[in-house]
């Protein structure tokens, strides 16, 4: 059957009564306006081709379930649809920004080594000597299980069997422990960051 | 004066006319075709006919 001269209207209505070839007409009819128009926005042939398709399948789907209301706009309705899928996917892309590495861009600008620069190690050096030294002023039990834990890096467990006390006891001695190094250190007055 | 430069256009982008492929027409043909759309209790369900 020759649809040139049918309009989209009557088209959209054939398609509803179960004529597939009439889709066919309407996709051939714009095909190229619709895709040229995403085309235009996304400049990329692939992505192009999935808003296309992803457009056509929404037409599909809410015409199939006699959800279009039609005013003789068939084709302003689907470029509708396309140019929000187009939106969708710029802000899909924002909160997953691809790094491609191409032209001036360089990915190394928005990448660190994670090492602290020559300024940043002294002051951390400084800081460990201090909070060394601090520590000499917890009891001794307290120092004992706080130098197990952090600079021996053992276990709570570890730590009772080696100091032949329970589990919660040398938990309690290093909540001590911290409770009493942040005493000392306010009672110093002093800052330790870097 | 300065000179102006341009990027010469490569064939392939001198060929190019965006336009749809053949296969993504023919998938949607197909798709609609597969699509059925039934009514049950005022839902509407959709079901893939293979």
């Amino acid at each position: 059957m020759n649809y040139t001269k049918v309009t989209d209207a009557t088209l959209v209505r054939d398609y509803l009564d179960g004529n597939e070839n009439a889709l066919g007409a309407l996709i051939n009819r714009h095909h190229h306006r619709i895709y040229s128009f995403i085309f235009s926005k996304v400049y990329d042939r692939d992505i192009a081709e999935d808003i296309f398709q992803d457009t056509f399948i929404k037409v599909i789907r809410t015409l199939k379930r006699g959800k279009y209301n039609e005013e003789g706009k068939f084709l302003p309705w689907v470029m509708r649809i396309s140019h929000n899928l187009v939106i969708d996917h710029f802000r899909k892309n924002k909160r997953m920004p691809k790094f491609d590495n191409s032209g001036d861009f360089n990915i190394f600008s928005v990448l660190s080594d994670g090492d602290l620069n020559a300024e940043k190690q002294l002051i951390k050096d400084q800081i460990e000597s201090d909070v060394q030294e601090l520590i000499k002023e917890l009891p001794e039990d307290q120092l004992e299980v706080l130098t197990m834990r952090i600079y021996k890096d053992m276990s709570f467990k570890e730590i009772s069997e080696r100091t032949g006390v329970s589990i919660n006891t040398a938990l309690g001695r290093m909540r001590y422990a911290l409770i009493n190094l942040r005493k000392i250190i306010e009672k110093r007055n002093l800052i330790l960051t870097n | 004066m300065g000179k102006l430069y341009f990027k010469n256009t490569s064939k392939e982008e001198k060929s190019f006319h965006p336009q749809a492929k053949k296969e993504t027409i023919e998938f949607l043909l197909n798709y609609s075709k597969a699509l059925d759309v039934f009514e049950y209790k005022e839902v509407k369900f959709e079901m893939m006919l293979n």
